[in-house]
């Protein structure tokens, strides 16, 4: 049954994947992130990581995914064809066959005995929302103020960013709009 | 399931990322292999975390989406800046820095 849902999972996670960088339409490419995460998600909880497989449904393919799809439809999708380097999509999975390739070997032949094991066994509460608060509030305090931190100045530079240009606009608007009116009016 | 599957899917999907970014050329699709990329690297904590039977590895996921978050605001926030300057939205375009 395990075996199942993990290759049901791992299907889904490399068909999102590969979903993500096929599609033409970015919008799609979002839909199909999304259904990547989720098989993430089932992979946490398959390794009885309930706090991880929530709050990546909840964050990523809950808040992040509705930003990128907010986005996507504000700016608008489709590329151009033209490209610079020849050969770059015959290079670039030869690349990345070759970065897999080398993962592999580093995993494989690493000398860490328990990879062929499922894990020791955990007791119940192992990954669930209150361990995971007592880690963070006791033992990773300071990574957890830094990341709210981090968080802060992620907001206050996204505002910065798209929002900079919002004393410009009307007045690039204005003067465009100034400009044809003198020789429209005579 | 060994963990040693979950490392091998993992790199698989980090692979998977390493194409697209290499491939595509919108920064909105760059950004979206990035996140895979970050994923990738959660699923191989979350599976380390499971053979080593602690769960610190964990609160170290949930670090990672914490600053993957904070990517996606950052570089969307770009994209959008640099979608109303009018500036093509292609990153073979977007040259400037590159010296």
């Amino acid at each position: 049954m395990e075996a199942v849902l993990f290759f049901i999972a791992a299907i889904g996670a490399l068909g999102g994947a590969i979903g993500v960088i096929a599609m033409r339409n970015p919008f799609f490419s979002v839909l199909a992130l999304i259904v990547h995460l989720f098989s993430l998600a089932v992979l946490f909880l398959l390794l009885t990581s309930a706090f991880v497989a929530a709050a990546q449904v909840v964050v990523y393919a809950g808040a992040v995914m509705v930003l990128y799809v907010f986005v996507v439809a504000y700016v608008g999708g489709g590329e151009s064809a033209w490209e610079p380097i020849p050969g770059q999509r015959f290079l670039a999975p030869l690349l990345g066959i070759a970065i897999f390739v080398e993962l592999a070997v580093a995993v494989l032949g690493s000398a860490l005995k328990a990879l062929d094991t499922h894990g020791p066994d955990v007791p119940a509460g192992f990954g669930d929302p209150a361990g995971i608060g007592r880690l963070l509030l006791e033992k990773f305090l300071l990574p957890f103020e830094a990341s709210s931190i981090l968080l802060l100045l992620a907001a206050v530079g996204a505002v910065v960013l798209a929002g900079r240009l919002k004393e410009e606009s009307p007045a690039s608007a204005g003067a465009s709009v100034d400009a044809p009116s003198p020789g429209a009016t005579p | 399931m060994n963990i040693a599957w979950y490392i091998v899917l993992s790199s698989l999907l980090f692979a998977t990322g390493v194409v697209g970014v290499l491939l595509r050329r919108s920064p909105m699709v760059i950004l979206l292999c990035l996140e895979l990329m970050l994923n990738a690297g959660n699923l191989a904590l979350v599976a380390f975390s499971r053979m080593v039977g602690n769960a610190q590895g964990q609160v170290f996921a949930v670090i990672v989406m914490v600053v993957a978050a904070c990517e996606v605001v950052v570089g969307l926030g770009l994209i959008v800046a640099i979608f109303r300057r009018r500036l093509p939205l292609n990153v073979d375009d977007l040259r400037e820095l590159r010296g």
